[in-house]
């Protein structure tokens, strides 16, 4: 399996938005070569705005340009395009509606050896309680290249969340991506598994060790996690009666609970949460920090066993 | 356009009678900021800014103006629906249930004339700068102005906004200071001194005006219109304009008390009694 990075997919996609959309343009607050926007910037100098470390500012500007019809898509960590700017985009992009394409790298304890200060682990909560907000958190390269094709036709501010390290390149490069729409992975009827960005893969890997063990599960990739899609959900959950969610992310707050909200609401079913629990990251491996934190393979595969026994 | 300056101090009169008379039936709001930059506001509006009372968010060949400090929004209320975005009459809904009029400006109820919501301070200058960009990437040479409140500036985005404008030499902006010295707790030096921000501004390489009395329609007209002369030559343009708050109703003037509370009957009468009523109250 091919390894490539989910920000690499980024800087692809909106290299190509560059080419085919003129009123895209990209701004970064000094971290270009992170965020992989080096390409778009060589390309399209006239379009592509440096504003150094001042992410609040880089927030603001991007909301003024939509007045007069560019579509801004703004790159720093997920940390810095979130938490640090809360307010701006609260204010100047959520309120006010601006057709801001907030594109985070860098998200999750994956981002590995800077440790805790730059592994957000809230920012798909703090991002899906704003009204109107789009939440996207993509699961490889491929996904990302054309989620970010896809946001710059969507009228409406957007966060797309994807991160560092290198991982399996695994969904089909021709597929378009559809905001709003979940993606069946694999077929099961005995548990079904919603899966988020990074944590997809893993679960993936799970779900051929559980075959083997007589287990099938539904994989679904919830890349838009906001939007829900509700229907693909429940239609899901009829078939398995149990449910185990998996992100990189913190449980509370992220795409376990909307799931939780949903499945309550409609149709309550026995629900298992891999995440993050109540606790930062540290430095390390991406590898080891998936393991010690419990959201890879090996944590999925216990959470289903866990909630397979809760079904009834 | 108006040029005659009797026309723009009656309108000014009105934009005053119109500003306290929001603030009381509404029993809250902020009517000394307001009132300090009812001159600024009327000249823009009706004399210097080339815009379209047919509003469309795009503002694609107009001058646009943005309010950084949003909480003054009974002068833009007021100016706004005395130059024809929307009918005088919806100004009694300031602040109440179901209205456009929202405390502090917003887009979300889809107010003609607003293109941006601000209230939380120090967001406003960032966005007009986006604004300036976009109309560069246009080739639209029309003119971006922005408000912000001196007590603003204490915010940390206002200066990276600051230096990101006189780095790029973004020189299709008018930016504002109305400098009223005073803020929520007190006046400015006390709370937290701006210094000397004409040093300040001129550091951060802007070309900066400064109007003595901003409360004086003349001065403030000819500030506008020699700024707009040192546009598109490399540096932002920022006018220090000193004014009053709660300039035109004694009782409010030269304090910061008047900050953010309404008049009651009483009071709002005596204030009515010093600004005549010249176009109608609504």
């Amino acid at each position: 399996m091919e390894l490539k990075d989910t920000r690499s997919g980024f800087g692809a996609g909106l290299l190509e938005l560059g080419k085919t959309n003129p009123n895209v343009v990209g701004l970064c607050a000094d971290l270009t070569g992170s965020l992989k926007m080096d390409a778009f910037e060589k390309e399209f100098p006239n379009r592509f705005f440096q504003v150094g470390i001042a992410e609040a500012n880089m927030m603001g500007i991007a909301a003024g340009m939509t007045i007069g019809g560019k579509i801004p898509f703004t790159g720093t960590f997920a940390n810095f395009s979130t938490g640090r700017v809360y307010d701006q985009i609260r204010q100047s992009i959520a309120y006010s509606n601006k057709n801001v394409k907030i594109c985070a790298s860098h998200a999750g304890l994956t981002l590995g050896e800077d440790g805790a200060t730059h592994q957000i682990l809230e920012d798909i909560g703090l991002m899906k309680m704003l009204p109107g907000m789009t939440v996207i958190n993509t699961c490889d390269y491929n996904q990302t290249k054309n989620a970010t094709i896809a946001i710059a036709n969507h009228i409406g501010p957007v966060y797309l969340r994807f991160g560092r390290p290198k991982v399996p390149n695994f969904t089909d490069s021709e597929k378009s991506f559809e905001i709003g729409k979940a993606i069946p992975i694999t077929q099961g009827n005995d548990v079904s598994i919603f899966s988020t960005g990074h944590t997809v893969w893993e679960a993936l890997e799970a779900t051929n060790i559980l075959k083997e063990q007589g287990i099938e599960c539904e994989l679904i990739n919830i890349a838009t996690i906001k939007p829900l899609d509700q229907k693909t959900i429940l239609e899901s959950i009829k078939k398995t009666k149990c449910i185990v969610t998996t992100e990189e992310h913190q449980i509370l707050g992220g795409l376990g609970c909307s799931i939780a909200q949903l499945v309550a609401k409609n149709q309550p079913t026995p629900i298992e949460f891999v995440g993050v629990d109540d606790s930062f990251g540290e430095s390390g491996k991406p590898t080891e920090l998936m393991q010690k934190y419990k959201i890879d393979k090996i944590s999925i595969i216990n959470a289903v066993k866990r909630v397979l026994k809760k079904k009834i | 356009m108006v040029e005659n300056i009797d026309k723009l101090t009656n309108i000014c009169s009105q934009v005053r009678r119109d500003i306290v008379r929001m603030v009381h039936g509404a029993q809250s709001g902020h009517p000394g900021g307001s009132l300090g930059c009812v001159e600024y506001f009327v000249s823009l509006y009706f004399s210097i800014m080339k815009h379209d009372k047919n509003f469309k968010m795009d503002g694609l060949n107009e001058d646009l103006f943005f309010l950084s400090n949003g909480h003054i929004s009974p002068v833009l209320y007021s100016v706004l629906a005395r130059s024809g975005y929307f009918h005088v009459n919806e100004l009694k809904s300031f602040r109440q249930i179901n209205s456009r009029l929202q405390g502090h400006p917003t887009t979300h109820e889809k107010l003609p004339g607003i293109r941006i919501a601000s209230g939380s301070l120090g967001q406003g200058l960032s966005v007009a700068l986006g604004s300036a960009l976009s109309k560069k990437l246009n080739n639209d040479k029309n003119i971006i102005y922005c408000l912000c409140g001196d007590g603003e500036l204490q915010e940390g985005q206002i200066w990276e906004a600051l230096m990101y404008a006189g780095s790029k030499k973004v020189d299709n902006i008018i930016l504002t200071i109305d400098v009223n010295k005073q803020q929520i707790c007190g006046s400015t030096d006390d709370i937290l001194s701006l210094g000397n921000l004409k040093e300040k501004f001129c550091a951060f390489n802007w070309e900066v005006f400064e109007v003595n009395n901003g409360n004086n329609i003349t001065d403030v007209l000819s500030a506008l219109k020699r700024s707009k002369k040192s546009l598109h030559k490399g540096y932002p343009i920022c006018i220090l304009l000193n004014t009053e708050m709660g300039y035109g109703v004694d009782y409010m003037m030269g304090s910061h008390k008047w900050h953010g509370i309404a008049p009651n009957d009483e009071q709002l009468e005596i204030a009515l009694q010093q600004l005549s009523e010249t176009l109608g109250d609504y």
